[in-house]
């Protein structure tokens, strides 16, 4: 998992509430048997003006220019402002994986659905939950002012913005500590566990061998 | 010690550290893998530059996406003809491989549904905690195993650190007590369990199933009932271990031999709840008033006797059972008050993880043989579990007879339990399944699915409509015929 300390990059607002992960990465995507690749179908439908499919080249569809992202002056966003409940719907772990494809580091938002919120942090994708007045003072900020760009300091749990004053956010120790350290799940389980793991093996060996079959092999 | 259930003894004996937020690490002793859930986590694997933890832990083999024609399979894996499911099937192959890990392969006789194989290969063993990039993982708890159903992510985390992350679930037990009647199976035991507790009655629980109809059950029986309790709302199913369990595994491929066999079988009579063990709920069900289910509705617990009648919407309490009633019977194209038996078929389909080993089989064998598929039936067939229970089949002829009476007799996979390959329901057809999901668009886009055992679903092929197994077996087979 890719680390998160401080980053600073060009804000882009996306302005609906309730993005469900289907609206994020349609279904037909998931066939894919990769985690990356997701990114130039993020947001299928509402980017292109025809249906994609897997294996489309994408660069012949004809693009929807109203959208926020094809607007030029949003090119390389790495920041997404959004609305309420952002994430919600299936469980799919495709919908982060096509947000970091694309170059998203940070989401902020009023709320996000549960199990999206889980599945962003896996994945090295930091959510911010604000309240949504401040919410609705950076789309403003945003739309009126291009080039816009938010630095985003976790450390010190700060979002410096190019006018005004910091806004300060809340970010669980937990998950802060894996961001800043790059550790996903299973990072954190080598990381704490490596040896009560190897010490438990060699007992539950020694009690069971028959459940290794190395073992079986050995004896035979 | 205080007195344990079977999942507590589990549970223990796999716990390798908790954290203060209550979640538990849990070794993992056998993880099988297919084709649809393992691609990203082996990518992830390699993008953070990690080897697995132990591969003689993984099994996998190819069973969702994979066409059950002889023709296209024994072209092996360039003989897929669908682009999506052949570039699956082959980086299965890719992924495990090149780790080293054992792999029955497209053409491999042992090849099959996950969960027909690991039980079958002897690769589920009592007291094992067994973990699958599938939901019907819960089979293997028939072997008084610990088995899951795990996400992506997990199986990722599982390749990397032989543990998984978990919070320990809460006891329940189902007693089935007392003696089926002639032609009621499993299959219809887990069918009325689900109508009875519904489809959250198991959430939050490891259910052990127990009691004098359950032991005296065949393991192929006990995996069927195992393999639904994720239907029923829980992510474990178990069955403690006894004589039937042990008989079961020895000889097989994988189970141990010699010493350590015996090391084993005495380890593994210990796997059983203690008598004054407590279980946060306790539900028992009668068996000798249990008959031959049938679905009417797109969810499992919307399930009678096929003696019933397809249920008024009214009749339900609340108001979110109504409403969800209603509509699955519009989707279902039934009507409040029709009989169970007057539902005319489209197809037929034997098959899934749920009930395709060979006692299944031969359920379906007995009450076809002789007869034939009704001419209003489109296609009835059968899908073996795996190639192990397909030759098995044959050798005892049953293809024959099958093939014989109008069916079309398969290679091994999931086929039309989610059609994921060419095996599909069109829309609006009904159709008799022995499979475990009846959610809407499941077999195919509209497809209509009724679950039943395998008995209930050759007697409706011939039938050409759902009839009561265990009066149709009185038909004589001539009259049948005309
Ligand atoms: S047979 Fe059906 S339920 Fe079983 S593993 Fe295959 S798709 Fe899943």
């Amino acid at each position: 998992m890719q680390r998160f300390i401080r980053h600073q990059g060009v804000a882009a607002p996306l302005d609906r509430a309730n993005v469900d992960t289907d609206l994020i990465i349609p279904k037909q995507f998931l066939k894919s048997i990769k985690r990356t690749g997701f990114g130039p179908n993020l947001f299928d439908e509402l980017r292109y003006q025809d249906e994609g499919y897997p294996g489309r080249d994408n660069s012949k569809r004809p693009i929807n220019p109203e959208f926020v992202l094809n607007q030029p002056r949003y090119e390389n966003a790495s920041i997404l402002l959004a609305r309420r409940n952002f994430g919600c719907g299936s469980s799919r772990e495709h919908a982060p994986w096509a947000l970091t494809d694309f170059g998203f580091r940070v989401i902020i938002a009023p709320s996000f659905a549960d199990i999206f919120f889980n599945n962003a942090f896996k994945n090295g994708l930091l959510l911010i939950t604000l309240d949504e007045e401040t919410v609705e003072q950076l789309f403003r900020e945003v739309e009126a002012t291009p080039g816009y760009q938010l630095d985003i300091d976790l450390t010190a749990q700060q979002i410096h913005r190019p006018a005004g004053e910091s806004i300060g956010f809340e970010v669980d120790p937990f998950r802060k500590y894996c961001l800043e350290n790059g550790l996903d799940d299973i990072g954190i389980t080598l990381d704490e566990n490596s040896e009560a793991i190897r010490d438990f093996e060699a007992r539950h060996r020694a009690a069971n061998p028959w459940l290794f079959r190395d073992e079986a092999a050995n004896q035979v | 010690m205080a007195a344990q259930t079977l999942y507590d003894k589990l549970w223990n004996a796999h716990l390798v550290s908790t954290r203060e937020d209550g979640t538990a690490l849990i070794y993992i002793d056998r993880h099988l893998l297919h084709e649809v859930t393992s691609p990203q986590a082996f990518e992830g694997l390699r993008l953070a530059g990690r080897q697995p933890w132990r591969i003689d832990a993984n099994i996998a083999t190819v069973d969702h996406n994979v066409s059950t024609l002889s023709e296209e399979r024994s072209a092996g894996i360039s003989g897929i003809a669908d682009d999506v499911s052949r570039i699956q099937v082959q980086a299965l192959d890719d992924n495990t491989l090149g780790l080293g890990i054992e792999t029955f392969g497209i053409n491999d006789i042992r090849q099959g549904i996950v969960h027909v194989i690991g039980p079958e290969q002897g690769a589920t063993l009592p007291g094992m905690t067994v973990v699958c990039g599938d939901s019907h993982t819960a089979t293997h708890g028939a072997f008084g195993a610990l088995a899951h159903g795990i996400g992506t992510s997990e199986v990722e985390h599982v390749l990397a650190t032989q543990c998984l992350i978990q919070r320990k679930m809460k006891n329940m037990q189902i007693r089935v007590e007392g003696e089926l009647g002639p032609h009621v199976t499993a299959k219809d035991i887990i069918l009325a369990i689900i109508g009875r507790i519904g489809t959250a009655g198991g959430t939050g629980y490891a259910v052990e199933f127990a009691g004098s109809a359950i032991e005296s059950l065949s393991m192929e029986g006990r995996m069927t009932i195992c393999n639904m309790a994720i239907e029923g709302g829980a992510r474990v199913g178990l069955v403690a271990v006894d004589q039937t369990t042990i008989d079961y595994i020895g000889n097989r491929p994988f189970a141990p031999t010699g010493e350590q066999w015996e090391a084993a079988v005495e380890s593994w009579r210990q796997l059983v709840s203690d008598q004054e063990a407590q279980f946060d709920q306790v539900i028992t069900l009668d068996a000798a008033a249990i008959e031959p289910q049938v679905s009417w509705g797109t969810s499992p617990e919307m399930v009678t006797g096929v003696s019933g009648r397809v249920p008024d919407p009214q009749s339900f309490t609340d108001e979110t059972a109504q409403r969800g009633a209603v509509r699955a019977l519009e989707y279902m194209g039934l009507s409040a008050g029709q009989r169970m038996t007057d539902i005319r078929l489209d197809r037929i389909f034997i098959g899934s993880c749920t009930n395709a080993r060979i006692e299944d089989l031969r359920a379906a064998a007995k009450i076809v043989d002789g007869r034939r598929v009704a001419a209003t039936i489109k296609q009835a067939m059968v899908v073996p579990g795996s190639g192990l229970v397909k030759r098995q089949a044959e050798e005892e002829g049953l293809d024959a007879i099958f093939k014989r009476a109008g069916f079309e007799w398969r290679e091994a996979g999931c086929s039309m339990c989610l059609a994921m390959n060419a095996d599909k329901l069109g829309a609006g057809e009904h159709c008799a399944s022995t499979s475990n999901r009846n959610f809407e668009g499941r077999q195919g886009y509209g497809g209509r699915t009724h679950l039943v055992s395998p008995a209930m679903a050759a007697a409706a092929a011939v039938a050409g409509h759902f009839v009561d197994v265990r009066e149709f077996v009185e038909t004589p087979v001539q009259a049948a015929q005309a």
